[in-house]
C-alpha cells in the first residue's frame, strides 16, 4: 500500500507492506537510521518520533497510518551541522553515554518542551519514565533538559 | 518481534467498520491507537487477518459536558482527557486517575475504546467506568445499544462484545460539584501497569454521613469490580478513621487477586487495604 507524508519537511512516498511499522520504514525505506528500534512493544521509547506536533512510538505505529502526517525524526531537529538548544544542553551535560536512547529522548523532550516549556523537574522526570537509557542514570538528562527550557520559552518550533 | 502479516482498512463511517467487521466473521480487529493491539500481535498473541483502522471515522473524538454528565466518543485520547479544562470540572476524578496511565508517548495515541475493547484488568480507565457507572455505546449490524460498564467486561482481557461490535462512546452519569473522591494507585515506577489502584467516591447526607459510597478496585482482580461490602461499611457512617479503616479491611477481605511475576496475592491484597485507607483520608482534604 502506498503511503505518503513529509519527514523532516520533505515530501515521500513509499510503497509498504500493512505490517510495516513506521520505525522500519523510517530506516530501511527512508534511510533514517537516526530513529533506533529496540522492544518493538512500546517500552522502550528509543523509536520514539515527532507526529504531527506529538510524540509517538514509531514502533507501535503503521507506515500506513502515518499517511497525510508531518513527522520529525532526530535528523530533523537540528539545522544541518548546527545543533538545536536541547541537543548542545545534551552535549554540555554529558546526557549521553552509548547514545542508543538518545534519540527517543531528544524527540520525546523536544514535543514536551515545546508543548510545555515551563515543566518542572517532577514533570520531565513523568515524562522521562517512558525512556529507558541504561547509561547515564538520568540525572545529566534532567539537567539537560531544564536548562533546555529556557530556548523552548523563547520559541524553539517542533517540526 | 515484527508484527504477523494482515490487511489494512480505513473506513470513513461506522456504519462501514461494522460491515468489514461482520464480513470478518472475527478474523477482524478494529485498531484505534495501536498501543495494545499492536505490542499483543508483536507477541503473536494475536492474529487477525484484516485491521480496521478507525482513524477517518469522523466524530469519535468529541468531549462533550452537559446536564447529564460527560460522554466521551471512543477516540478520545488520554493526552485529551488530561488537556480538558471542562473535564477537570465536570468529572475531576478521571484527569486525576488518568495520570497514572502509561507514558507520555503513549498517551498521544491511546484511546478509551482501545482501553475498554482491551479489557486489561490492571487498566485504569475500565476501573474508573465500571466505579462511576458509566454505560457504553455501541454500534454492532443489529443497530445501536448501551449496556452498564460492569457488564462489559467478563475477565483478563475479555468483554462481551460480538465481533460486529464497536464501541462509539462512554457515558459517565453527572457529577455533584462537592462529591468527595480520591484515586490512589500503586506500580512500581510512573506510567507502569497498576499493581493495584482504587477508585473512591461518596456523597455527604444532610447530616454528614457518608452516602452513594463506590469503591472500585483495579488491578487486584480478574476484571474492575465495585466494593459492595467497604461500600456498606462507609454508607451511613461519619467519615472517620474508624469507618475507614473498616471499609478498607473489608475491601481486602472482598479481593481475591492473582499471583504473578509483578506480586504476589498477598501482596496485592495488602495494597488495596493501604490504598483505601491513604484515598479515603485524602477526601477529606
Ligand atoms: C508501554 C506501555 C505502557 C502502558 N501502560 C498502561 C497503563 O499504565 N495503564 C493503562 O490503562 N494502559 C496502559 N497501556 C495501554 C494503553 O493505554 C493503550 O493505549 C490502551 O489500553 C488501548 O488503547 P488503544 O487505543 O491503543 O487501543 P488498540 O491497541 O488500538 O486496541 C485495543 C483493543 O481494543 C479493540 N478496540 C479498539 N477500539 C475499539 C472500539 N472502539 N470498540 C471496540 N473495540 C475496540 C481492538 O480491536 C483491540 O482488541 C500501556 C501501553 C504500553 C505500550
Ligand atoms: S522500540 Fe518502540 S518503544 Fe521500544
Ligand atoms: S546513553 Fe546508553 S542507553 Fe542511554
Amino acid at each position: 500500500m502506498r503511503t505518503t507524508f513529509h519527514v523532516n519537511q520533505r515530501a515521500v512516498s513509499v510503497d509498504v507492506s500493512p505490517r510495516m511499522t513506521l520505525g522500519d520504514c523510517l530506516r530501511h525505506e527512508l534511510k533514517l537510521t537516526g530513529t533506533h528500534i529496540a522492544c518493538e512493544h512500546g517500552v522502550c521509547g528509543a523509536c520514539t518520533v515527532i507526529v504531527d506536533g506529538e510524540a509517538v512510538r514509531s514502533c507501535l505505529t503503521l507506515a500506513v497510518q502515518a499517511d497525510g502526517t508531518y513527522i520529525t525524526t532526530i535528523e530533523g531537529l537540528s539545522d544541518g551541522e548546527a545543533l538545536s538548544p536541547l541537543q548542545l544542553a545534551f552535549r554540555k551535560h554529558h546526557a549521553l553515554q552509548c547514545g542508543f536512547c538518545t534519540p527517543g529522548i531528544l524527540t520525546t523532550l523536544h514535543a514536551f518542551l515545546t508543548h510545555n516549556p515551563d515543566a518542572d523537574e517532577n514533570a520531565i522526570r513523568n515524562v522521562l519514565s517512558g525512556n529507558l537509557c541504561r547509561c547515564t542514570g538520568y540525572v545529566s538528562i534532567i539537567a539537560a533538559a531544564m536548562e533546555a527550557r529556557s530556548a523552548y520559552r523563547a520559541g524553539a518550533i517542533a517540526r | 518481534m515484527k508484527l504477523p502479516p494482515f490487511d489494512y482498512a480505513s473506513p470513513t463511517s461506522i456504519t462501514d467498520a461494522v460491515a468489514l467487521l461482520a464480513a470478518g466473521k472475527g478474523e477482524a480487529r478494529l485498531l484505534a491507537g495501536g498501543q495494545s493491539l499492536l505490542p499483543v500481535m508483536a507477541f503473536r498473541l494475536a492474529n487477525p487477518a484484516l485491521l480496521i483502522d478507525m482513524r477517518k471515522i469522523p466524530d469519535l473524538q468529541t468531549i462533550a459536558v452537559d446536564d447529564r454528565g460527560v460522554r466521551l466518543g471512543a477516540l478520545v485520547r488520554w493526552c485529551d482527557i488530561a488537556n480538558s479544562p471542562a473535564l477537570k470540572k465536570a468529572l475531576p476524578l478521571l484527569p486525576n486517575a488518568i495520570e497514572h496511565v502509561a507514558h507520555y508517548a503513549i498517551q498521544t495515541r491511546g484511546t478509551v475504546g482501545g482501553s475498554l475493547g482491551h479489557a486489561d484488568p490492571a487498566a485504569e480507565f475500565p476501573g474508573l467506568a465500571v466505579t462511576c457507572d458509566a454505560m457504553i455505546e455501541i454500534e454492532g449490524s443489529a443497530g445501536r445499544r448501551e449496556m452498564p460498564a460492569n457488564t462489559l467486561f467478563t475477565g483478563p482481557l475479555q468483554t462481551s462484545l460480538g465481533h460486529d461490535d464497536i464501541i462509539v462512546a462512554i457515558r459517565f452519569p453527572p457529577w455533584p460539584a462537592d462529591r468527595k473522591w480520591a484515586f490512589e494507585e500503586f506500580s512500581r515506577r510512573h506510567g507502569d501497569f497498576a499493581l493495584a489502584a482504587i477508585a473512591v467516591f461518596y456523597d455527604l447526607d444532610d447530616s454528614g454521613r457518608i452516602a452513594n459510597a463506590h469503591v472500585g478496585v483495579i488491578a487486584a482482580t480478574d476484571k474492575p469490580t465495585r466494593l459492595p461490602t467497604a461500600e456498606a461499611a462507609l454508607n451511613g457512617q461519619m467519615p472517620n478513621s474508624e469507618c475507614f479503616i473498616a471499609a478498607s479491611e473489608a475491601a481486602a477481605q472482598a479481593c481475591n487477586p492473582s499471583a504473578d511475576i509483578h506480586a504476589s496475592a498477598d501482596y496485592r491484597r495488602s495494597l488495596v487495604r493501604t490504598l483505601l485507607t491513604r484515598a479515603l483520608r485524602k477526601t477529606l482534604n
